[in-house]
């Protein structure tokens, strides 16, 4: 049920010799508690974080929770899911869990554990039969309405007592929906069936909360969203009375402390979104404005378009939305202005930023920019390298796991809940507005991010190979949609692939990224051929790279493994010419930043330059260059 | 999966419920031999097998149960079903 979480695969090995090191950092075991997990190793995070820290490192400004639990069954379940949770959105978390039942007499009596507790907030958890019994299928409506009353004065009695005790939040689970229909689908028309019952009261509850100030965790909804079964186990709750299945407790936990953040001051205010196959499908670069998939017409524009429309309420209720992408500025823009099915549009953004820099430091400027705390950030984009760079980098900046398929991302984000929020107020809606107005376009700060660090920690493998029956259809695809990082732009197809391949001194590569978080497939491809005959000098036809693994140093690799098999087959000296179109400007330097001197010869339709291999001395990078096996 | 495998991932689960890497399961090992496998830590135990094993036990099954021996002859024939 954590799905919005990372997924680690060795979590359990991890927590164990976390454990074992009596020297390990508060920061090391609150990064544990940002992995999807299972009970057992919440509950094991949950044990080593309270045998080594008693109190929050003082960097946290949030006061201490102290949470009291009250309810009518076994509550001993759900406090470590609770503080793994509050690590996961730095809130520290003491929790006090009630004898079950003795709640009443708890909240009376001056002297008991509770009240010696001097709780700051406190969770009422309650179960359908302990307030209605069976319930009654005679009741008539009147007297069951009358029933459903009476459970509800209870409760608000309670809320009162609770609010004596404690000036910090109060939160209603709502009744869980486990009672059996009795007559089936029309059963709200049996008055005093236990489900009617439980129906009616949690519709009491949600019209009565608010003024009361209390909060409700609607478990009702969640169950319905997971399943019942997900939430309650019968032969638990006979068993052990456990209302909360010891299984859910990591998800219940998350679900607590979101309402308690919300409370706090504690909840994200900005969604700093990604937009090439993350707001629509394709790479506005390279397919172009007609070439992207947004809207009508297939099953991944529509998604795109609901993700969007989800994305549109929540910036409508106040969430700032920001765009880090990478991309020349004027091609991601285009959508915004000039395409039909755009659902956002560049004024629902309150921080627009598309360039060639590494994220984390482009996600610090946004925070700089909107004069926000990085801990308010969101950050969502489809590429698995951008999250883990971002999640390194800015360890305070929440990243949702996304699914592969964008008809799911509407449903990671909200699943997540970042935004979680207790009211809305009439600053919210006002606030993107607010943001728009107020935004300072300074030009972008360089940062001091550990990229190097990150790309060293990747393992990356450039795995290399010539032109070869297998690559031959991926590498003409490239060849023909690659438009930002292409030098030359020259396309061509199967029969050109083999006859490049068969050309005497021409030198063919294909490469393939792989790094810890996976394979990259083929991502550059390049075509050198003996430049008049001469075999002694190689002019490169082709060079052309995809986006996605852009600032990871694959140039300056491939530029190695370049001049070394030129080397080999006897070339010593490289041409390479640029020869811009609309949309490969950010390649116009790519030879210079790698070396090269400038030819003269030069027109407009390109610029020519010249690498001696004879002086070449290959770049220092974090990629090991292999090749191919047979 | 044979039972020495399913001790081996009960052994797993025990490391993990206990944060006790130097628990060593045997067929005879019971909550005696264990101070902190109290009774809430037995439904963890129970639940966590079934969550992991991707199994489902009867209340009576595990009422019954007087060993980690009980407990794999259990598992054995559940995954075997």
């Amino acid at each position: 049920m954590l799905s919005w979480l990372p997924a680690k695969p060795d979590l359990s090995e991890l927590i164990g010799a976390i454990s074992k090191n009596p020297e390990a950092s508060f920061e090391a075991i609150a990064a544990l508690a940002g992995y999807r997990q299972d009970f057992l190793q919440t509950n094991r995070i949950d044990r080593v974080l309270r045998k080594r820290f008693s109190a929050p490192p003082a960097a946290w400004t949030s006061q201490p929770v102290r949470l009291a639990i009250l309810g009518s069954s076994t509550l001993e379940q759900l406090p470590p899911g609770i503080r793994v949770a509050g690590l996961r959105r730095q809130l520290w978390v003491e929790t006090f869990t009630g004898d079950y039942g003795l709640y009443r007499q708890d909240l009376e009596d001056e002297a008991s554990a509770l009240h010696g507790f001097e709780p700051n907030a406190i969770l009422f958890v309650f179960d359908a039969a302990s307030f209605f019994g069976a319930g009654d299928v005679l009741l008539s409506r009147q007297e069951a309405r009358a029933q459903v009353e009476q459970a509800v004065v209870k409760i608000t009695d309670l809320w009162e007592k609770a609010g004596r005790l404690c000036k910090g939040p109060v939160i209603q689970q709502t009744f869980l929906l486990d009672p059996l229909p009795i007559i089936g689908h029309n059963d709200y028309r049996l008055a005093g069936s236990l489900p009617s019952l439980v129906r009616a009261a949690n519709e009491m509850l949600r019209e009565i909360s608010g003024e009361h100030g209390v909060d409700l965790l609607a478990i009702d909804e969640l169950s319905a969203r997971y399943g019942l079964e997900a939430w309650h186990d019968p032969a638990l709750w006979h068993h052990a009375k456990q209302l909360i299945s010891p299984v859910a407790t990591p998800a219940y936990g998350d679900h607590v402390v979101r309402l308690l953040g919300a409370r706090l001051g504690r909840s994200a205010k900005c969604l700093v979104l990604d937009l090439d196959n993350t707001l629509w499908g394709g790479i506005i670069g390279d397919d172009g404005l007609a070439g992207i998939q947004l809207g009508q017409g297939s099953g991944q524009g529509e998604a795109f378009v609901a993700f969007q429309r989800y994305i549109h309420s929540l910036s409508r209720r106040g969430i700032i939305l920001a765009v880090c992408s990478k991309n020349d500025e004027a091609n991601a823009l285009a959508p915004f202005e000039k395409h039909p099915d755009m659902v956002l549009k560049r004024e629902d953004i309150a921080c627009f930023v598309a360039n060639w820099q590494d994220k984390a430091s482009n996600i610090r400027h946004i925070a700089k920019t909107l004069n926000i705390g990085l801990d308010s950030l969101v950050f969502a984009d489809d590429n698995p390298f951008e999250r883990e760079l971002v999640r390194r980098e800015l360890p305070m900046v929440s990243v949702p796991e996304l699914p592969a398929d964008p008809s799911g991302y509407g449903r990671c984000l909200c699943d997540a809940g970042y935004f979680e929020a207790a009211t809305v107020t009439s600053d919210d809606l006002q606030r993107t507005r607010q943001y728009q107005d107020n935004q300072a376009r300074e030009a972008l700060l360089h940062s001091s991010s550990d990229v190097s660090g990150y790309l060293r920690s990747l393992q990356m493998k450039l795995i290399w190979a010539p032109f070869n029956d297998i690559g031959r259809q991926r590498v003409v695809q490239l060849v023909n949609k690659t438009n930002q990082f292409n030098l030359t732009t020259c396309r061509f197809g199967e029969a050109d692939y083999d006859n490049y391949r068969a050309e005497k001194g021409s030198l063919t590569l294909q490469l393939r990224l792989q790094d810890s978080l996976g394979d990259n497939g083929i991502i550059a491809v390049i075509v050198a051929r003996p430049e008049d005959d001469r075999p002694d000098v190689l002019r490169i036809h082709t060079w052309l790279m995809s986006c996605r693994v852009l600032g990871r140093q694959v140039e300056e690799a491939t530029l190695n493994l370049l001049s070394e098999q030129a080397l080999r087959q006897g070339a010593y000296r490289l041409i390479g010419d640029y020869r811009p179109t609309e949309k490969n400007a950010m390649v116009s330097s790519h030879y210079e930043r790698l070396g090269f001197s400038r030819l003269g010869g030069e027109t407009e339709a390109r610029t020519e330059w010249l690498l001696d291999l004879k002086s070449y001395a290959p770049r220092e990078t974090f990629i090991e260059i292999i090749e191919e096996g047979p | 999966m044979t039972k020495a495998e399913i001790l081996e991932k009960l052994s797993e689960i025990f490391h993990e419920v206990f944060d006790d890497d130097g628990i060593v399961l045997t067929p005879e090992t019971s909550a005696d031999h264990i101070s902190e496998w109290d009774s809430f830590n037995h439904i963890h135990i129970i639940v966590a097998v079934e969550a992991r094993f991707g199994v489902k036990f009867q209340v009576a099954e595990v009422t019954a149960l007087k060993n980690v021996g009980d407990l794999v002859t259990l598992i054995s024939a559940r995954l075997a079903a």
